[in-house]
């Protein structure tokens, strides 16, 4: 397909079925979170728009849950089908880290998201709440070990080759490898974000349409406070981040900063745009700013970072990539903090509800939490090419040995039943959203009375007069 | 003696493996049959009898992975790999027919023929290339290195394609005592009289498939057709034979859960009779299961989370049987 070799026909399906399923938990993450925090102040405040609010976010919360499900499936079987060479080489270490996932994700399904979808009613509201916060911090505990896997494979420690194969010597060093915690950070702030400012464009779409209820009052306003508190700590947390890649895989800063020389004793400028060039080694157009690359990437102003021309060409990442998914990724974690800080402005101006320009721009950030989340994967992911185990084992010697005509034929199978499967799917959940929450009144959420007759499983906990056809 | 960590985890998987063929099985047997009920009503009522747990019965083959990918990191390498196309189409009709059964709940009526289609659709597929899957794997696989090295469709052989039609068969049996089970009436009538040829089909196809292994496989035949062995393993093929006549019997006659259990302990002894003729080797013809193993690290670790995670499942799957236990009737939904 289009020349492409099986290799990068394996790198595309992998990167388009993993980016497709990372969307659904980074919500999920971030809304089970939010719904503890909702059912907290309902119990606490007894304010009904706190429980409006429950049911409207967890109906649409147990569809995305659904969603993450069923794209999961795939993954859990991909790395064996394209990449047998990194399982049989890797999966000693990997293996059982996804097993803990595996196991988590459904410890939390067999016991506490019945409850949380379906107990409203059957159980007290101690218990209740029990269970979305045991929900909440499942999510959590399934990203942990994700992350440890992945963050493995970027710098591993603990395991010994014997025959070929990764030993783990001390599981403790594989799963707090060097840069485990800024990543599980890094990613549990993005999907916190992420689900703020979807929640916060879906208010202020409703306010836009002139249906300012309290309940989508205070969903704007919880998401700014979440937005302003979030966004200058996920700035924060990205640049340790950022200190330990240089210090790990300084390959990787170079080529997303597009820097090319090293230059002992001069300061290293920041690149803000530019075209980098992997042929010619040059990063073409380049609009500098002087030392600002030194003091970011270093906190000195006279801190060094090796230039990629110090790495042979067949271990540089590509920079014409990463270069400008990197700075999506940090031009939108810019916007988000302007739209916090505007937020503010206007709460404390009394006009937050009012300002339609405001609103229009929180509607247009939207998916910019997810857009950023996808970025930044691809940031990293590209960045540690060439290697799939970093420094350990190249992605050309992991792959499968399939023909690139077979491959051709499975990713656009992928492609055009993803399409059509989760376009269905988010279309319904945007359907759900536009329905707004329930105001008040009614003491139980609507799939409890409308449906009780339902199967206790996610998707059964949307409402029904919502078709999920695309029209 | 130490505790050989390779045989639990061949033990856990070929447990997980099962759940997931008997239990997937029955409510992909709906799919496959319900081409065959025009009648709406009836449609949904086989739909709402499965609806509450079959998304559960998926969390096996999840785990299944996973716990390969941990436990035998080689077999996990070299079967995915050699089954790429098989496991992909899978996967595919897995996923569309799980979409299909939720959204047929919630689309327009205009939508819903669309959405049934996708479902028995997506059963077809999925249980044929299961059985493809499962043929090829009794088939064996060229190995060398730790790598698959035969060709992307080695898995197409007529002994494959037959087990593809074999397996779709023996879900749809599953499927018709399910409903037998679950239902009342003209729909129990229909599923009863349904049930029979398909239960004489399934017992053909598992005499073709039982004579056509050992013949197509040394080993396989000296496995079986060896003394004492014959005598210890006889009553798997007698016992088929009884299960099927048994299971004709309660058809006939009054019986409710009998063909359901009966299909069951049939699709059980032919699980244990591939079981006798492929042990221990993970990868056939070859590779057994303590080659394949992965350090006993990685195996004890992933074994703690294991013990202590599947009883916990296992517990919440009987309940969730248990709470929707009984007859589902017409527009009650479920209960």
């Amino acid at each position: 397909m289009f020349g492409l070799t099986a290799l990068e026909l394996s790198r595309i399906q992998f990167g388009f079925t993993v980016s497709f399923h990372i969307l659904f938990p980074a919500i999920t993450i971030g809304m089970a979170s939010y719904l503890a925090v909702l059912e907290g102040l309902w119990l606490w405040r007894k304010q009904s728009v706190y429980r409006d609010l429950y049911h409207f976010w967890s109906g649409i919360f147990a569809v995305n849950f659904g969603m993450g499900v069923v794209s999961g499936l795939v993954m859990a079987y991909q790395f064996g089908t394209n990449w047998s060479r990194f399982s049989s080489f890797a999966g000693s270490i990997t293996g059982p880290l996804l097993s803990y996932e595996v196991l988590s994700a459904f410890f939390l399904e067999a016991g506490f998201l019945g409850v949380m979808l379906f107990g409203w009613r059957k159980v007290g509201p101690g218990l209740h709440f029990f269970a979305t916060i045991m929900v909440a911090i499942g999510t959590l505990i399934s990203a942990t070990w994700i992350l440890a896997s992945n963050s493995w494979m970027q710098t591993p420690q603990g395991y010994q080759i014997i025959g070929g194969q990764v030993v783990p010597v001390d599981w403790l060093k594989v799963i707090f490898n060097p840069s485990f915690p800024y990543r599980l950070v890094h990613m549990t702030l993005a999907a916190y974000l992420s689900t703020a400012l979807f929640v916060g464009a879906s208010g202020a779409w409703h306010i836009l349409r002139g249906r300012s209820t309290p309940a989508v009052r205070t969903m704007v306003s919880m998401a700014m406070w979440m937005v302003l508190i979030t966004a200058p700590i996920q700035i924060l947390a990205g640049d340790a981040h950022g200190l330990n890649t240089l210090k790990y895989q300084p390959a990787k800063i170079a080529a997303l900063e597009g820097h090319w020389e090293s230059t002992p004793g001069q300061s290293v400028p920041l690149i803000l745009f530019g075209l980098p060039d992997m042929q010619a080694e040059i990063t073409r157009y380049a609009l500098e700013v002087p030392y600002l690359g030194s003091l970011i990437l270093t906190h000195d102003l006279h801190g060094q970072i090796p230039g990629l021309k110090s790495f042979a060409p067949q271990d540089r990442p590509n920079s014409t990539i990463i270069f400008f998914t990197f700075r999506i990724m940090v031009g939108l974690g810019l916007l988000m903090l302007l739209l916090g800080l505007w937020a503010l402005v206007l709460r404390i101006r009394r006009s937050l509800f009012e300002t339609r320009l405001f609103l229009r721009f929180a509607v247009l950030m939207g998916p910019a939490g997810l857009i950023a989340l996808l970025a930044g994967w691809l940031t990293t992911e590209i960045g540690r090419q060439p290697w799939v185990v970093y420094g350990v084992l190249r992605t050309r010697d992991a792959v499968s040995n399939h023909p690139a005509s077979v491959v051709s034929m499975t990713l656009a199978l992928f492609m055009v039943m993803y399409l059509a499967v989760f376009g269905t799917g988010v279309s319904y959940m945007i359907k759900l959203v536009a329905k707004g929450p329930q105001e008040g009144a009614d003491e139980e959420p609507p799939h409890d009375k409308d449906q009780a007759l339902r199967p206790a499983r996610p998707l059964s906990a949307a409402r029904d007069d919502v078709d999920p056809a695309i029209r | 003696m130490g505790v050989d960590l390779p045989m639990i985890w061949a033990l856990i998987i070929a447990f997980g493996l099962m759940m997931y063929v008997i239990m997937d099985g029955f409510d992909l047997g709906i799919g496959i049959l319900s081409p065959f009920v025009r009648d709406r009503e009836d449609r949904d009522l086989m739909v709402n009898t499965v609806a509450p747990v079959w998304d559960g019965n998926e969390t096996w083959l999840v785990l299944g992975g996973a716990a390969l990918l941990a436990a035998f990191p080689l077999a996990y390498s070299v079967i995915l790999s050699a089954l790429y196309l098989p496991l992909v189409l899978m996967l595919a009709g897995l996923i569309w027919r799980g979409v299909a059964f939720e959204f047929r709940f919630k689309a327009d009526e205009a939508h819903r023929p669309f959405w049934d289609k996708a479902f028995a659709w997506g059963s077809y597929i999925a249980t044929f290339f299961q059985g493809v899957a499962l043929g090829s794997f009794i088939n064996g696989f060229k190995v060398e290195d730790g790598a698959f090295v035969g060709g992307a469709f080695d898995w197409v052989t007529p002994f494959s394609l037959f087990t593809g039609l074999g397996l779709l068969v023996a879900y749809a049996l599953l499927g018709a005592t399910w409903l037998v089970m679950k239902t009342e009436g003209a729909l129990q009538r229909r599923m009863r009289e349904l049930a029979k040829p398909v239960v004489l089909g399934l017992l053909a196809l598992i005499g073709v498939v039982s004579l056509w292994t050992p013949f197509a496989h040394a080993d396989v035949a000296a496995r079986w057709f060896v003394l004492p062995n014959m005598l210890f393993f006889a009553p798997v093929p007698i016992l088929v034979v009884l299960a099927t006549w048994a299971i004709l019997r309660s058809l006939a006659g009054d019986g409710h859960t009998a063909p359901f259990v009966l299909s069951l302990l049939l699709l059980f002894l032919g699980y244990t009779g591939l079981g006798i003729s492929l042990w221990p080797h993970i990868i056939p013809p070859v590779v057994s299961i303590w080659q394949a193993a992965s350090p006993p690290q990685s195996q004890g670790f992933a074994l703690v989370g294991a013990l202590f995670i599947i009883p916990f499942i296992l517990m919440y799957t009987a309940w969730s049987y248990y709470v929707f236990r009984g007859k589902v009737r017409a527009g009650e939904g479920y209960h």
